[in-house]
Formats: structure tokens, C-alpha cells, sequence
């Protein structure tokens, strides 16, 4: 009761551990785990945990979006190449221990960096008084859209100067993320489409005459099995007639 | 408690980081084509926590980046949709021309 | 809620309020969740035996067999609970909560009636869909971890399936949320207050046509028939959830239901008016409409002396009436669905994928754009030809929405005309360029 009252006073701090530990945590689940699906389902995890963290901040669009997208979507077309390639060999495949090794130094070093940068500037690190602090609901969908059309609604508070200096909104980068999405989409579908020529057999004819080759070897193949299954069958009725009588 | 009761732009940003060492190191260290895949979604939102952080007004009243951070991240996201697509197409023709997913056999241009 | 329960054990904004609060919460959407599963899993076999032409069950619990969901139930509880050999033990046995986690955490932003909501989310919208979207997930890891070929089929098909539908399903949701200028459902539902030729279905021949898609889209969404490829008993023995047996494979069916319900009461509020019916009893009858918008926690319980003391009983009523009509309108979709599910023969992978893709998203778009061009060019909408009334909460909305606009406008002006303003070389700039084309096309032109 009394841990419920502490944490109930610090909520937003105990929720910010609780999705912070989810997010790291299962980031180390997919970092340590060696098959790929199970990668894939830590990572779904610790997306939206992340997620969850920006609600906390006050993003809700944005974490909406991180949901919707990222996890719904991005997440479900990466697990879906897992699954096309998911075969016995490369489920689980193991890393090199030198790889291992270069890899905690590099990232170990990188990590006390970033850490150190993240604390060291004192205006990052001044601690807010959020016993108090409740996410209002804001209303930030409208000045978001807004802002991708090139009107800054919440910037018009600030002095002239800030508009000017390239603050007036988003349009420009809006238009080329579409342009880069359709071109994306394009390109995606070229590259992933199915080839219908194999490079060793160009001609036509000889390409035909390998089909029907195949399907020969697979007919004839039909055909044995299904003698013997029949072959088969008919000795095991025979067997159990035999035993009837 | 000392440690609860004060989460800053700071702590979200460590959160950010070790997300970013994270998915660095995942990168790095994967051999399947997919795991390296995920390693940049990781390194990506590691970027993105530290936007949303700078741009909170609840974490910082003053001087935050306002919008300006959350539309950043919006980008982010939107482009790691594009970026997932593209790079499962290559590692789908790969895995087509090659039968293998292990970025280590991926040096025919190792001259 | 949380200032509910603060009242009735007179403690004043303490944590225990919260989370008795949220507890009150959960248990009811529980409620709705797991009640809905039984009284749909019966609906669907008594309708599917109508359809048929037989009887349904009869046995347990009387006349209508309405128990036989529960009896199942128990029946399932007691039965092995099955791992494959094959399996990924720990994914094949945390999917099916996964799946219904999912279905569950939708049901926080949904409101129930105006201020009948578990939590309000601005962006309500795109959290419902977000959430329900994480049910594929379920069925990707059940079909993965199964380790059956059927499993992973079904799986494939699914997960191909609902990332190409939640394409126009989004662009569907998208034309209220442009018509009502808000992602929040409350305030969609309440803009359409009043009669039903209020309910953005009737808007304009646009909206009408996307109601339709959003339909069709959230069926083929949560997998039912005619687009249950993912559980094809025909070719797939039983999709994803094949090797499943006992408590969890029920807690697929769960999973399935409960999303079931909440799209069509997604639809309902979007398109259908939400908790407002279409007759509007808790605007004409005074008593009931006493209560109206404002902070809806705060209005029931004014002045707080005894426990009860300054409830607004009009308010209280009207709530429930808009919590039936909204629970009904759900069941009506339901309905539809379970209707459809057993008229129509299944359609084979590539002709859902065709439909998708080929016919629902550019109707979406197309109804999309229509219905922005009805809202650009003020066209008339059934309500206003009509001439039925608005009430209240729509005409505190407009004056809401208006005020907001206005101020948007004043303010906005000068961010696009200062740097022209203060900027003289931008000025020149622009002039120049206001110039140079006029020229060239009168040289082109002599």
C-alpha cells in the first residue's frame, strides 16, 4: 500500500522506468536472441514501449502514429520477410564471438559517450516537478497538419525574427517525403516482383522443353506413388479380409 | 526514490541512446539480412525519443522544441516505413539470387 | 470516474481513487468484452441456423439454447491444453494473449456515450485503429510458432490481408475526422446528435459511399467471411489456429469477437451517429437534457454534501439511453456481419487481394475527395435540405469549432504576409516574379 502511494505520487516518473526498462529490455532481447522470429517479437515489444514513452512526454499523435505505423505496419512487413526467408538454416544463426567482442567495445564506448553528452548539459538534466503533472490532452493534431502544409500556428507567439529564419512550416519536406513514399513504392514493387525468366534457359523453346521434361518426371513420379499406395491399400484389404474370415 | 523523482529531458535521452547502442550493436553483430534490418529500426527510434524529449513541453516548459520535434519524428517514422520497404525488397532479390540470408556471403564486390 | 469514486469514499484526489477508478473501468470493458464473446459465438450459430434452415441450439438454457456458449466454455476450460512438438513453445503460447490484449486495449479510447469512455485520447481515432491493427500480430506468431504448414499459410494470408485493407480502411476513417475537424470521438458522435438525418452516413452521397467501404474493409479487417482466408476450413483445415485446442483457441474466438464488435461500433459512431439515435429522446425531453456538454465528470456531481447529493439524474439517464443505443447499433453491425458471413461464399487470396486493391482504394480515395469537395463548396446535406434541427451539443460544437476557426485565421494571417512585410527583398522578389511570366506570355503571345 505504501510502495502504491509513493509510486502512485511519482506516477509519471514510475511509468517512465516501467516503459524505459520494457524498451531496453527487450532491445536486448533482440540484440541477444539468436532466432530471428523471436527477434522480430521483442522488437514489436520494445517499439511499443517506446511509443508508450512518447505518450508520457506529451506526444500523442506522434505516438499514435508510432503504433499505427511503425508497429502496424513497418514491424508486419519486416516479420513478413522473416517469414519468406525463414528457413531452417537462417532461423538461428550464430555471431562470430570477434564480432562480438569488437562490437560491446565499439558500442560500449559509443554509450558512455552519448550518456555522458545526454548529462552533461545542465539545462537537459534540471529535474521537473511532475508530482503534480498530468497529461492534458492536446490538441496537437490540428497544428501538426497545419505545419505540413507550411502554417505554423504555435510559433506565432515568437518574434518575427524565428519565422523568418526557415520556421514558417513543413511544406517543402512534406512534398518530398510523398514524392520519396510514391517513388518507394514504386521501386519496392519493381525490385520484389517475381522473375519469370531463370538466366540459364533464354530461349524459349528450350525453356518449354524443360517444363515439359519436369512435368514428365513429376507425373511419372504421381504415378508410382499412387501404384503403390494403391498397390498398397488393396494388400491391406486383403490382409484384414483375410483375417476376417 | 532520489533517482524517481527526477526525470528530465536527460533521462529520455539516456533511454535514447542505449536504444541507439542497441540497435548499433544489433547491426553490427546480426548475420541475417532481417536482424540487420531490425538493428536500423532500433538505431531509428533511439533518433526519435531524443526528438520527442527536446520537443516536450511537459519535460521542458521553456525552450523546447515545440512541434518542430514531434514533425521531425513524424518524418523519421514515415521514412523508416520507406526504408523497410525498400531494404526488404533487396534482401528478398537476395535471398532469391543467392538462397541465403547471411549478409556475409553478400561479396561478390569484394574485389 | 476518478472524481466519482474520490466523492462516494470522500478522499480528495488520492491515488487510491485512480486506480479503484481504473479498476471499475477495466472490469466493465472486460465485461464487454467477454459477455459480447458468449451472447455473438451464440448469436452467430442461431442466425447461421435460421440462414440454413434449422434450428441452432436448443438445449441448454432453454428454449433458445442461450447458454450453449457458456456450456462450450466450460467444455473448453477442461480440455488439454496441447503444445506440438514442432512449436516454439514460448511464442506459441503467449500469441493467443497477444491477440486479445490487443482487442482489449482498443476498447480504452472508445466512448461508450458522451463522457462514457475509459480513458479520453484526443486522437481516439487513430488509437482504436493503431491497436486493433497489433491483433496481427497474434496470428503471425500462432501461425510461426504452430509449426504446421497450415499455421503459416493462414498466417501469410492474414498478415498480406489486413496490411493491404488497413490501407482504405484509414483513408474511410479519414473523411468524418475531415468533416468533424477532430480526431476525438466523443466529438464526432456528438456533432451528430439529433435526428438520424444528422448522422454523417446522410451528409452527402460521398460519406454514404465510404460508410459502405469502411464496411467491407473492417469485415475483410477482422477476417470474417467472405474474407476469413487466414481459417479457410476448405483448404486450410483451420488456418493459423489449427494445432490450437482449449483455452487458448477460445481466446482466438475471443480475440475475433470482441474486434468484431468494435469495429462496427467504431463504424456506428463515425458514420452512424454513435450513442445519439435516430430519434433524439434525450434532446426533446427537458428533463433529460438538462445535463449537455461542458466537463461531464464534474456536471453530475455539483455541490457535493451526501453521497448522492447534486447528481444530475437527467444526465445519468441520458447517459445510459446513449450507452444502449450505441450497444445495440454495435450489435446491429454485428449482425451484418454474421448476415453476410453466411450468405456469401468465400473468395479466393488473389481475388480479396484484387478487390483491396483494385476496387476499395480508389473508391476510398475517390469518396475521400468527393466528400472534401462537398465540405469545400458548402454543398448542401441531407440535414440542412431537410431542415431537421440540431441540438445542442452540435450548435455548442459549431460555436466551439467556429471560435477556434476564427481565431486560427486572425492569427495565421500574419505568418504568411510578415516576411513579405518586413522583408523588402522578398517583396522585390515576389514582384519580380508576379512580373516576369506576364511578360513572357505577352511575348509568346505577339
Amino acid at each position: 500500500m505504501n510502495l502504491l502511494a509513493v509510486a502512485w505520487e511519482y506516477w509519471h516518473q514510475s511509468f517512465f522506468i516501467l516503459f524505459a526498462a520494457c524498451a531496453i529490455g527487450f532491445g536486448f532481447g533482440v540484440l541477444l536472441s539468436k532466432n530471428v522470429v523471436r527477434m522480430a517479437f521483442y522488437l514489436v515489444l520494445s517499439l511499443g514501449s517506446t511509443a508508450g514513452l512518447f505518450f508520457l512526454a506529451g506526444a500523442e499523435f506522434v505516438g499514435a502514429m508510432q503504433l499505427m505505423i511503425y508497429v502496424g505496419g513497418t514491424l508486419v512487413l519486416l516479420i513478413f520477410g522473416v517469414m519468406l526467408t525463414a528457413q531452417k538454416d537462417f532461423i538461428n544463426m550464430d555471431t562470430h564471438t570477434q564480432d562480438w567482442i569488437l562490437a560491446t567495445i565499439v558500442g560500449g564506448s559509443l554509450l558512455m559517450v552519448l550518456l555522458f553528452a545526454a548529462f552533461g548539459a545542465e539545462d537537459w538534466s534540471k529535474p521537473q516537478d511532475l508530482t503534480d503533472a498530468k497529461i492534458e490532452s492536446t490538441k496537437e493534431a490540428t497544428p501538426l497538419g497545419l505545419a505540413l502544409t507550411g502554417i505554423r500556428v504555435d510559433t506565432l507567439g515568437d518574434s518575427g525574427d524565428a519565422v523568418k529564419q526557415g520556421k514558417s512550416g513543413y511544406l517543402m519536406p512534406f512534398i518530398i517525403v510523398s514524392v520519396h513514399l510514391l517513388v518507394v513504392l514504386i521501386g519496392a514493387a519493381y525490385m520484389a516482383r517475381t522473375k519469370k525468366l531463370s538466366r540459364a534457359t533464354d530461349d524459349k523453346s528450350s525453356r518449354a522443353k524443360l517444363m515439359l521434361f519436369k512435368m514428365e518426371q513429376e507425373t511419372e513420379q504421381l504415378e508410382e506413388e499412387t501404384y503403390v499406395v494403391t498397390h498398397r491399400g488393396q494388400s491391406a484389404l486383403n490382409r484384414t479380409d483375410s483375417q476376417d474370415e | 526514490m532520489i533517482l524517481i523523482g527526477t526525470v528530465s529531458v536527460s533521462w529520455y535521452l539516456a533511454v535514447g541512446a542505449s536504444l541507439f547502442v542497441l540497435g548499433a550493436v544489433c547491426m553490427a553483430t546480426k548475420r541475417n539480412l532481417l536482424g540487420v534490418l531490425m538493428g536500423v529500426e532500433l538505431v531509428l527510434n533511439g533518433a526519435n525519443m531524443n526528438f520527442i524529449a527536446f520537443g516536450s513541453k511537459v519535460l521542458r516548459p521553456e525552450g523546447s522544441l515545440g512541434l518542430d520535434g514531434q514533425l521531425i519524428a513524424l518524418f523519421v517514422i514515415v521514412l523508416a516505413a520507406a526504408e523497410a520497404a525498400v531494404a526488404l525488397a533487396i534482401a528478398l532479390n537476395f535471398y532469391n539470387n543467392h538462397n541465403t540470408v547471411d549478409v556475409d556471403r553478400a561479396n561478390e564486390l569484394n574485389g | 470516474m476518478a472524481d466519482f469514486v474520490d466523492h462516494i469514499l470522500g478522499l480528495n484526489d488520492s491515488w487510491f481513487g485512480h486506480i479503484v477508478a481504473a479498476l471499475v473501468a477495466a472490469v466493465l470493458i472486460l465485461h464487454v468484452v467477454a459477455v459480447g464473446a458468449l451472447l455473438f459465438i451464440w448469436m452467430e450459430r442461431k442466425i447461421s441456423g435460421r440462414i440454413q434452415d434449422r434450428l441452432g441450439p436448443t438445449r441448454v438454457g432453454g428454449k433458445y439454447g442461450w447458454l450453449q456458449t457458456l456450456a462450450d466454455g466450460l467444455k473448453l476450460i477442461a480440455k488439454e491444453d496441447v503444445t506440438p512438438d514442432l512449436a516454439d513453445k514460448f511464442l506459441f503460447k503467449i500469441a493467443p494473449y497477444v491477440g486479445l490484449a490487443a482487442s482489449y486495449a482498443a476498447f480504452i479510447a472508445l466512448p461508450f456515450a458522451d463522457g462514457v469512455v475509459g480513458q479520453h485520447v484526443n486522437t481516439a481515432v487513430f488509437f482504436v485503429l493503431a491497436v486493433l491493427g497489433l491483433e496481427v500480430f497474434s496470428v503471425i506468431l500462432a501461425g510461426y510458432a504452430s509449426g504446421s504448414k497450415w499455421s503459416l499459410f493462414g498466417a501469410m494470408r492474414e498478415a498480406a490481408q489486413v496490411v493491404s485493407y488497413e490501407v482504405p480502411l484509414g483513408m474511410c476513417v479519414v473523411v468524418p475526422v475531415m468533416i468533424c475537424g477532430t480526431m476525438n470521438l466523443t466529438t464526432i458522435a456528438n456533432m451528430q446528435s439529433g435526428f438520424f438525418t444528422n448522422w454523417l452516413v446522410f451528409n452527402d452521397p460521398f460519406t454514404f459511399m465510404t460508410a459502405i467501404i469502411y464496411f467491407t474493409c473492417a469485415t475483410a479487417g477482422v477476417n470474417r467471411a467472405p474474407f476469413d482466408l487466414a481459417e479457410a476450413e476448405s483448404e486450410l483445415v483451420a488456418g493459423f489456429h489449427t494445432e490450437y485446442s482449449g483455452l487458448r483457441w477460445s481466446l482466438f474466438f475471443m480475440a475475433e469477437y470482441s474486434s468484431m464488435f468494435i469495429v462496427s461500433a467504431l463504424a456506428s459512431i463515425l458514420f452512424f451517429g454513435g450513442p445519439h439515435g435516430p430519434i433524439p429522446i434525450t434532446e426533446i425531453v427537458p428533463f433529460l437534457s438538462s445535463g449537455g456538454l461542458g466537463d461531464p465528470a464534474k456536471q453530475a456531481f455539483t455541490e457535493s454534501e451526501g453521497l448522492l447529493a447534486g447528481w444530475d439524474l437527467g444526465l445519468i439517464i441520458s447517459r445510459i439511453i446513449g450507452v444502449t443505443n450505441l450497444l445495440l447499433k454495435g450489435l446491429v453491425g454485428v449482425t451484418i456481419m454474421m448476415w453476410i458471413r453466411w450468405s456469401f461464399p468465400r473468395l479466393r487470396i488473389d481475388q480479396v487481394m484484387t478487390m483491396c486493391l483494385k476496387y476499395c482504394v480508389p473508391l476510398a480515395a475517390i469518396g475521400f475527395l468527393g466528400a472534401t469537395a462537398w465540405q469545400a463548396l458548402d454543398l448542401p446535406t441531407a440535414s440542412s435540405v431537410i431542415g431537421t434541427p440540431r441540438y445542442k451539443h452540435h450548435e455548442l460544437w459549431t460555436a466551439d469549432h467556429n471560435k477556434d476557426g476564427s481565431k486560427e485565421e486572425t492569427i495565421s494571417t500574419p505568418v504568411l504576409e510578415t516576411p513579405h512585410e518586413d522583408d523588402t527583398h522578398a517583396e522585390a522578389k515576389t514582384v519580380t516574379e508576379n512580373t516576369v511570366p506576364v511578360s513572357v506570355l505577352r511575348g509568346g503571345n505577339q
